[in-house]
């Protein structure tokens, strides 16, 4: 043994070891912050049972108060007995540890708070009834209750022949009424949104160039005409849209269903204001499968509802797409002419290793410092300048002097232009000059070489930056939140409306939304599924475009090694 | 035909030729905006910064004359709003209204007294409320305001001050019936209370209080007298050399003055309840044989400004230490050797401007302690001034009614190097601090721009961060370039690289969200991991050195890392499961409680060890790398010489290859540090964000780049406190700039040495 342990000490393989051990608590790290967001992120859509039963715990002295239980379990933790009672539930102090869980039970606008802890051990006939329905609501949050009743107009449709035998049948003419709640809905919400959204938008519109023409003084009485003519014409319009709405809101508000929570309260739901109900507890695998992707769907391609804690993040989605596009233009160029300046016409020397040092420099400055320049040189400055020159009769409101998409953009490609030109560099590198000099041999000017033949063999590198720089850009979240995000924008820059696209808009963006969902949100419990999904998606969508990017520079690289031999 | 493609053949050669040419310059342009994109970057923060440590810039006076005022010195004499009209009230209770640019008069008017009353002391309430008292020789005093309506007409909309004067509190006097005539006299106001303090100037003074009677349909009513509850109190006490009585902003004090410069107080809510005042708090505010000047509150009734006939400017404020108040000397101003006329304060910010007999007027900032402006104005004959309410004209008035009017440009006067990195005696606090406080809800408040607290949670911040990622980063950086077979190297590069990848926002939630829950509710199995795991590493070792060559064989070297997962993850559960029985039997069941009740050490959930691993977490794809890289490079027949010569793995690493490598791995910590002083999501989400300077494991801190992300969107663009934002970013781009450039240049000699070995 004592020579084991010397000729183990004096080999030095502890050292080893332990460097080791440094490699293997990074790749756990790594694995673990991945398992989290998937276990977390991907939990949220699945369709839960619905737990109901007794809870009684035990009160100050020896009163009995026993509440009922409906809702999802959602968590659950071990606590101290000690800090139980210090809360003010006599526990027993025999015992060390109580476990708690979390319920979502919903129904906020009829018991206040959605979620509530209770302790393990004083639940009592917990059951998962068949008949409970989960209720997602556009307002409020979700519902949990038993259905009793549908009324159409106010009619009650039980015993009015529609529905005969209650139940069952209830729940298929309520699932059917709602199919058609929904598709009314979205006809409303088409029409607010494209319709109206397109009126008011040719209204401002009129309104700009009336001002427009006084500041000029063009105003004369031709041009008063034609513009009273044309609000006219949109004041039609609107009213005609508002009177579709108003027979469209008529339709949606014909249904009612009536349920009854766990403690005993009948609720009236309007149909209109489900988004979608499921009896979670006689759901198979497959249908529970069927309701989850739906709502992943929902997840990716609806708006948000209420206040961004529930819905979809398509906005988001949208945005960050856009904005990262957008800096894809002003990005490439720079970065590949920097980098074909520093590796085919600058001469190597003092010049160029100060262009490194500053390219190393651009990217480890501080991320925030890029966005109070954006802010105070792009938007105040050059922004400010373009508002007086071009966009006049706006003012005092600002038209770009204010955060918006060009910006936010700009202000990312000053942030990742240093990857795109360290990646471009380094493929022109590989390319040997055996290929170069072939093709000044023959004629070709510099330039043409450079076009023709260096530039396209180039082009997986430059793709390999342009990825890693939008993936560092989807990614980046403290320079936005001074050149444009907003945490709810009204409408997605891009729209039907000239000129279709909005560089002055501010937009929503997928990495603040996990900021400010997940810390300015009033209602964190709720929405801390739907952060951990957004922060999931994110980090999905980073990691692909990584290894893609990594996948297209091997591949490079062997295709040049083969040119090398 | 021939000829003709020949010539077109030469213009195309000519065109290409141009093309060329064309291009080099463009992609010249493209090469060296890089550099320029740097500079710009550079030179616009500094284009924000500089104006913060800019002096007062005072423009050239424009004079005039006023004619059909007194001879005498004015009361007071003060400047409206929009810096239109100037206001001059005289000893008789004359107040005459006139244009601050040319002197012209708009209107006058006579302050309404008793009949047969005359003026025998005057008491401001403060510059910002242009309330002021008159106190008469019948005992009786009154109280008035100079008050302007704004009104816009005609076509474009022209704007009009009217000025007149109202009486907030009644037209009625009020009496002090036991003293005869009013030599000395205070005030202070608020919306809907005064006191006032008075005294024959020999022995006798009283007290007054009159508070507006609060009803409930008051809302309802228009017009009418409003009702005042008044109390007073009197008392006799020598009072010979009396100056003047002052009170407080928040009228809880009133300082009786000497000529001599000694402060008497009084405390005033006891005073009214016990119909008794008494001297309670005394101190001599100016040094002996120096007599004051001309004494004045500071923005906010704090702080009393003493100037003295010795030059000097004393701040004074009232400050409690062990239960005990005391009228404690601030800081002091040394302006001249000449003796100051007058003093006066402005409505905005804490600033102060003083008169002396020369006629040199200087500018100074309580905060900052520094002068913004000292230099000769006017001349000697020259008595009063008056400031406007944003600071930017000043009005001296000189015997014979010539005035002097002169526009002041002083847009940061509470910035100066010290007031930002020292400590700074704050107005209300016990002694000096660093503090961060940029904004608050009143107009009186003092701005708190303390850079030191954000710059040390800055530096705790990369410090805890480090602390967790070097260790890390490097020794994984070690095994992967040197030990690790190539097959597992293969899947742990980009691995580790994808780690760089994840966006600091979803580390910075989990870190807020999940990881801080976590550790507080696991702290002893989080800190036992911290000494289990590298023992059980060292276990797992030494186990595998002592198992039959059979098994040991059968895994190639630098598969280590690989068979050391599992082991970490049974001794880090084993750790969380045991730390539970530990700490039910040591801890009274919970770590974190007990930490704050027996030790008495606060504990913030989102604290400095979240922000280390969170932070160490962003760091060690960036430092590993680097430093993997610098490790791997090194030329191999370095190593095969060594081991040939009949060293360990261990000894060629340590000897051969780590000297080799080390400044690579020296600019991969330097790019680290860089990274984790400006990262902003982690810190911003990870913890409280409160500006506090503690070193603590278990508090929180605020960073320069959270407090930028915090602030920036709320602060008015060019104001002091934008700026400073804007400093704290210039800061954070040249230390980085420091530490990006020297890591550069070391790894760019590192390539030279390789280059020739």
């Amino acid at each position: 043994m004592r020579k084991n342990y010397d000729k183990w000490i004096s080999s030095g393989t502890p050292f080893v070891w332990l460097n080791a051990g440094a490699v293997a608590i990074s790749i756990l790290m790594v694995a673990g912050v991945l398992g989290v967001l998937v276990v977390k992120g991907m939990a949220n859509f699945w369709p839960a049972d619905v737990l109901h039963a007794d809870y009684q715990p035990p009160a100050e002295n020896g009163q009995i108060i026993v509440s009922k239980i409906l809702g999802e379990s959602v968590d659950s933790e071990a606590v101290l007995g000690s800090q139980i009672i210090s809360s003010g539930i006599p526990v027993s102090d025999a015992q060390d540890f109580y476990t708690r869980q979390l319920i979502k039970r919903g129904n906020r606008d009829v018991s206040g708070a959605d979620f509530a802890w209770v302790l393990s051990d004083f639940i009592y006939e917990a059951s998962y009834p068949q008949k409970v329905v989960t209720i997602e609501r556009r307002e409020w949050g979700n519902f949990y209750g038993f259905l009793m009743n549908l009324f159409e107009d106010d009619i009650s449709l039980i015993g009015s022949g529609e529905a005969t035998s209650p139940q069952a049948d209830l729940w298929y003419e309520f699932t059917n009424r709602i199919e058609r709640a929904v598709r009314i809905q979205d006809d409303i919400d088409k029409i607010e949104k494209e319709g109206i959204d397109e009126v008011n938008y040719d209204l401002e519109r009129l309104r700009l160039l009336e001002r427009k023409f006084e500041i000029d003084n063009e105003l004369d009485s031709v041009k008063i005409r034609s513009l009273a003519d044309e609000r006219a014409r949109l004041d039609r319009v609107y009213s005609g849209l508002q009177e579709e709405l108003s027979d469209l809101y008529l339709e949606v508000g014909r249904d009612r269903a009536v349920f009854l929570t766990a403690d005993g309260v009948e609720k009236s739901i309007q149909l209109s204001d489900v988004v979608r109900a499921y009896r979670a507890n006689s759901l198979n695998i497959f249908e529970k499968l069927l309701i989850y992707f739906s709502k992943i769907s929902e997840f990716l391609t609806d708006d948000p509802r209420e206040a961004n804690t529930e819905g979809g993040i398509f906005p988001a989605i949208f945005g960050t797409v856009m904005m990262v596009l957008l800096m894809s233009v002003f990005v490439t160029p720079f970065g590949v002419v920097a980098a074909v300046y520093l590796r085919e016409y600058a001469k190597q020397g003092t010049v160029t290793n100060i262009i490194r040092v500053a390219v190393n420099n651009l990217a480890g400055v501080p991320s925030i410092v890029y966005g109070v320049f954006g802010l105070g040189f792009f938007i105040y400055i050059v922004g400010g300048g373009i508002d007086q020159f071009f966009y006049s009769e706006a003012l005092p409101a600002p038209t770009f002097g204010t955060p918006g998409l060009l910006w936010a953009s700009l202000t990312l490609a000053l942030l990742t232009v240093p990857v795109v030109i360290v990646s471009t560099e380094e493929g022109l590198a590989r390319i040997p000059r055996s290929v170069r000099e072939g093709s000044l041999a023959l004629g070709a000017t510099k330039f043409e070489t450079l076009w023709r033949v260096v530039l396209p063999m180039a082009s997986p590198a430059m793709m390999t930056g342009l990825i890693l720089a939008v993936a560092r850009a989807a990614g980046e979240v403290a320079p936005l939140m001074l050149v444009g995000v907003v945490k709810l924008a009204p409408s997605l820059p891009v729209d039907g409306n000239y000129p279709y696209l909005h560089l002055d808009q501010q937009f929503m963006h997928l990495g603040f939304h996990i900021y400010d969902v997940g810390f300015q949100s009033p209602n964190i419990e709720a929405a801390r599924p739907l952060v951990f999904a957004t922060a999931l998606l994110l980090v999905i969508v980073i990691a692909v475009l990584n290894v893609t990017a990594v996948s297209i520079r091997n591949r490079l690289r062997e295709k040049f090694k083969s040119l090398d031999v | 035909m021939n000829q003709s493609n020949l010539r077109d053949r030469k213009i195309s050669r000519k065109i290409r030729y141009l093309k060329d040419k064309v291009a080099s310059v463009g992609i010249a342009v493209g090469g060296i905006s890089v550099i320029v994109a740097i500079l710009l970057i550079f030179f616009y923060l500094l284009y924000e910064v500089q104006p913060l440590f800019a002096s007062a810039e005072v423009s050239e006076p424009t004079a005039y004359q006023l004619t059909n005022v007194s001879e005498s010195p004015p009361l007071h004499l003060a400047i409206e709003e929009q810096s239109e009209l100037a206001v001059r009230l005289n000893s008789s209770g004359v107040v005459v209204f006139f244009k601050l640019a040319d002197g012209s008069e708009v209107s006058r008017f006579e302050i309404e007294l008793p009949s047969e009353a005359a003026v025998t002391s005057f008491a401001l309430d403060s510059e910002e409320s242009g309330v002021f008292a008159l106190g008469l020789d019948s005992g009786q005093v009154v109280i008035a305001r100079y008050a302007y309506e704004i009104s816009f007409s005609g076509a474009s909309n022209a704007r009009s001050i009217n000025p007149r004067i109202e009486y907030p509190f009644g037209k009625d006097p009020y009496e002090f019936k036991d003293i005869g005539s009013i030599a000395v006299l205070g005030l202070r106001t608020n919306r809907d209370s005064l006191v006032i303090a008075a005294s024959d100037g020999a022995e006798k003074f009283g007290l007054l209080r009159a508070t507006k009677e609060t009803n409930l349909f008051s809302a309802f009513e228009t017009g009418g007298d409003e009702e005042f509850e008044i109390e007073q109190a009197y008392a006799t006490s020598s009072l010979a050399d009396l100056e003047q009585i002052y009170i407080d902003g928040d009228q809880l004090w009133a300082y009786f003055v000497t000529k001599g410069g000694y402060a008497r107080l009084i405390e005033l809510k006891g005073a009214f309840e016990s119909n008794e005042p008494v001297f309670s708090v005394e101190s001599q505010l100016t040094e002996a044989g120096v007599n004051p000047t001309d004494i004045e509150f500071l923005l906010g009734g704090v702080s009393l400004l003493v100037a003295d006939d010795s030059g000097q400017i004393a701040q004074w404020f009232l400050i409690q230490r062990n239960e005990e108040v005391k009228l404690e000397k601030i800081r002091q101003f040394n302006s001249s050797y000449v003796a100051l006329r007058e003093i006066t304060s402005e409505q905005r910010r804490k600033n102060f401007i003083t008169l002396d007999l020369e006629g040199n007027v200087g500018i100074y900032n309580t905060t900052s302690h520094s002068a913004s402006f000292e230099g000769r104005l006017a001349s000697p004959e020259a008595h009063s001034l008056a400031v406007s309410p944003r600071g930017d004209s000043l009005l001296i008035e000189s015997t014979g009614g010539n005035f002097q009017r002169l526009d002041i440009k002083n847009d940061h006067p509470e910035v100066s190097w010290s007031a930002l990195w020292s400590r700074v005696w704050y107005e209300g606090y016990s002694e000096p601090e660093y503090i961060w406080q940029s904004s608050a809800a009143t107009n009186e408040f003092e701005p708190k721009y303390s850079l030191s607290p954000l710059a040390f949670g800055t530096l705790k911040a990369a410090v805890y961060a480090m602390l967790m990622a070097a260790p890390l980063a490097v020794c994984g950086a070690i095994f992967t370039g040197y030990f690790m077979a190539a097959p597992m190297r293969r899947q742990v590069k980009p691995l580790i690289e994808l780690m760089q990848a994840l966006p600091t926002v979803v580390l910075g939630f989990l870190a807020g969200l999940w990881l801080a829950p976590f550790i507080e509710k696991n702290l002893l199995g989080v800190f036992s991991i911290f000494f289990i795991l590298p023992v059980c590493i060292l276990g797992a070792s030494f186990v595998w050195t002592v198992l039959p060559g059979r098994i040991r064989h059968s895994l190639p070297d630098g598969w280590e890392a690989g068979l050391l997962i599992p082991v970490i993850l049974i001794f880090s559960y084993l750790s969380f499961e045991l730390s539970s029985p530990i700490e039910n039997m040591f801890f009274d069941g919970d770590l974190r409680f007990w930490i704050t009740n027996e030790l008495g050490i606060s504990y913030d959930q989102r604290n400095a060890m979240v922000v280390g691993i969170a932070m160490g977490f962003a760091v060690i794809p960036t430092i590993f790398s680097i430093a993997e890289d610098a490790i791997f490079t090194v030329p191999r027949h370095l190593t095969y010489g060594s081991l040939a010569l009949g060293a360990t793995p261990w000894q060629s690493l340590y000897r051969v290859v780590l000297p080799t490598a080390s400044p690579g791995i020296f600019s991969a910590l330097m790019i680290g540090m860089g990274r984790a002083v400006g990262e902003t999501m982690i810190v911003l989400m990870a913890t409280g964000n409160t500006p506090i300077m503690d070193a603590s494991i278990f508090e929180g801190m605020r960073t320069l780049a959270a407090n930028i992300a915090v602030e920036i969107p709320e602060s008015e663009v060019d104001s002091t406190h934008y700026r400073i934002l804007f400093l704290a970013a210039l800061v954070l781009f040249l230390f980085t700039f420091a530490v990006n450039t020297i890591a550069e240049v070391v790894r760019q000699q590192l390539r030279g040495k390789y280059s020739t070995i």
